[in-house]
C-alpha cells in the first residue's frame, strides 16, 4: 500500500480529480455536499432533487438541531443499503458517495464506468463530524423528518477513499494486510 | 408492599436514554484506549482516536455520540414486592422514551409498521423485557442500539452433536459478513442454548455485561477470549479498513436447552455501545 497523502476536494468534481484518487487516500472536503438516505432514495430514484453533475452525496440523517446550532450529530449510515440506487445516480453525474460499509459489485462497476469514488468516514463519530458542517438546509421531502434531503456546506470534512474509480478497494487491501488467521 | 408511581419510571427512562446517547460508558472508553495502544494499522489508530475524541466532544457538548440514536430496549427487573401505581409500566416507559427523544434532541428512528414504514416521530414504542424478581426494587437497564450493527446479527440452529469448531465458524462468518458495515470495532454478544426465540434474547442480554468482564463460568470465559483473539486476526479492523482491532469484546451467555436443540445467536453491536442502568 502506498503512503497516504492529504487531498482537498470541492464539488463540482471533474473526472480528472476522481481519477487522481486512490483507495487509502485521506481527503478533506469543503463546499457543498448533499445528504440523503433510504426513504429519499426510494422517492427520487435516478433523479435527485439537486444538480447531480460533479456532486458529492453523503448517506446521512442527523439528530435534530438544537436552538442556535447549525446541525445535530451527523455521521454516516451504511452505504450498502443504497446500492440499488447508486449506479443510476453515478450515471447522472454524481462523482462521490460517502458512507460507511461495503458497496456491491454493480456499484463498483458503475464507479469504474462513470468515474466515481466511494469515501468512508468513521461511523459513530457524529458529534465530531457536526463541527465540520457550517450550513444546513432541507431541500426536499421535509415530510421524511430525519430522512429529508439536505444541502450542507462543509469545511475540512475528513474522509478516506475506500474504493476508487479503478476498483482499488481499501477494505480488501487493508484486511489482507492485517489478517493473521 | 412498596408503591412506585409510574412517573418515577418515566423520569428514569428519560434520563437513561439521554445519558446513554451522550455519555459513552467508562468500560467502553477504556476498551477503546486499550485498543488504540495495541492497534497495528495507522489508519486504524486514527479512526480509534476519532472515536475517542468524538466521545469527549459528545460528553462535553451533550451531543449524541452517533446520529443513529437507536431503538430503545428496556430490560426491567421488577421486585415482586413492588406495585406500580398511577399508570402502567408500558405507558411509563414509552412516555420516558418520547420525552428523552424530544427534549434530548435525539433522532426518531422507529417506524410504526415494518412494511409501511411511517415514522412514529417520538421513537416509541420501546422493546420492553420484564422479569419478576425477589425484593422491592425496580432495576432498569436501557440499551439504545443503532440499526447498522443490529442488521448484521444472525441465528443458527445447530445439531447437539455439532462440534464447537462449527459454532466458532458460524460466529466468525457472522463477524466477517458484518465487516465494515457494523461500525467495527464491534462488540459481539452471543447467546447459546434456550430456544429459537430465547437465544437471540440471551445474545442481547450478554451485551448488558460490562465490557472487559468475562463470563463467571471459566470455560465460557476461556471461549470468549479465544473467540476475541480469532476475530481480531481477521484483519477487518476499525471501520473495516484493515487492522488488528475488529472487536472490543466477546460476551457469551449459555442457557439450558432441549435435548435435540443447540441454537446459537450472534448479536452484533457497534463501538458506540450505549447501555445505562438505574434502580428505582
Amino acid at each position: 500500500m502506498k503512503k497516504s497523502k492529504l487531498i482537498t476536494l470541492k464539488a463540482p468534481l471533474t473526472d480528472k480529480e476522481i481519477k487522481a484518487l486512490q483507495a487509502g487516500d485521506k481527503v478533506t472536503i469543503s463546499g457543498t455536499i448533499y445528504a440523503a438516505r433510504d426513504s429519499a432514495h426510494r422517492m427520487f430514484g435516478k433523479k435527485p432533487p439537486f444538480d447531480p453533475a460533479g456532486a458529492i452525496l453523503y448517506y446521512a440523517s442527523p439528530t435534530p438541531t438544537r436552538k442556535g446550532e447549525v446541525i445535530g450529530s451527523i455521521g454516516p449510515t451504511t452505504a450498502t443499503r443504497m446500492d440499488t440506487f447508486t449506479p443510476g445516480l453515478l450515471k447522472a453525474g454524481v462523482k462521490i458517495t460517502i458512507g460507511k460499509g461495503r458497496r456491491s459489485q454493480e456499484v463498483i462497476d458503475a464507479m469504474k464506468k462513470h468515474k466515481a469514488a466511494y469515501l468512508v468516514v468513521a461511523g459513530g463519530t457524529a458529534a465530531l463530524l457536526a463541527k465540520h458542517v457550517k450550513k444546513a438546509n432541507v431541500i426536499a421531502y421535509p415530510e421524511l423528518g430525519p430522512e429529508a434531503v439536505l444541502k450542507l456546506e462543509v469545511h475540512n470534512f475528513p474522509a478516506i477513499v475506500a474504493i476508487d474509480c479503478k476498483g482499488g478497494d481499501l477494505f480488501e487491501k487493508g484486511k489482507k494486510k492485517f489478517r493473521s488467521a | 408492599m412498596r408503591e412506585v408511581v409510574a412517573k418515577k419510571i418515566t423520569e428514569t427512562i428519560k434520563k437513561l436514554c439521554v445519558e446513554a446517547n451522550t455519555n459513552l460508558s467508562e468500560d467502553v472508553l477504556e476498551a477503546l484506549n486499550k485498543a488504540l495502544s495495541k492497534e497495528k494499522s495507522s489508519t486504524g489508530r486514527e479512526i480509534l482516536r476519532q472515536i475517542i475524541n468524538n466521545a469527549k466532544t459528545a460528553w462535553r457538548e451533550k451531543l449524541p455520540l452517533c446520529q443513529d440514536t437507536g431503538i430503545v430496549t428496556a430490560f426491567i427487573e421488577i421486585g415482586q414486592d413492588v406495585r406500580i401505581i398511577n399508570g402502567t409500566l408500558d405507558e411509563a416507559v414509552n412516555e420516558g422514551v418520547s420525552l428523552a427523544y424530544h427534549k434530548g434532541y435525539l433522532r426518531k428512528s422507529v417506524t410504526l409498521d415494518p412494511i409501511e414504514r411511517k415514522n412514529t416521530e417520538d421513537n416509541t414504542p420501546a422493546i420492553i423485557y420484564t422479569k419478576i424478581v425477589p425484593g422491592e426494587q425496580i432495576n432498569i437497564k436501557v440499551m439504545t442500539k443503532g440499526g447498522g450493527a443490529e442488521n448484521c446479527s444472525a441465528i443458527k440452529m445447530f445439531k447437539p452433536a455439532s462440534p464447537k469448531e462449527e459454532i466458532d465458524e458460524f460466529i466468525l462468518e457472522t463477524v466477517e459478513n458484518a465487516g465494515p458495515n457494523a461500525c467495527p470495532p464491534m462488540i459481539i454478544g452471543i447467546g447459546i442454548g434456550g430456544t429459537f426465540d430465547y437465544a437471540p434474547n440471551l445474545a442481547k442480554q450478554s451485551l448488558l455485561r460490562e465490557i472487559g468482564r468475562h463470563n463467571s463460568h471459566p470455560s465460557t470465559a476461556k471461549w470468549e477470549k479465544e473467540l476475541l483473539e480469532k476475530i481480531n486476526k481477521t484483519g477487518i479492523g476499525p471501520m473495516g479498513l484493515g487492522g488488528t482491532t475488529t472487536a472490543l469484546a466477546v460476551n457469551i451467555e449459555r442457557h439450558p436447552c432441549h435435548i435435540s436443540s443447540l441454537p446459537v445467536a450472534v448479536n452484533i453491536e457497534c463501538h458506540a455501545h450505549r447501555v445505562k442502568e438505574a434502580i428505582v
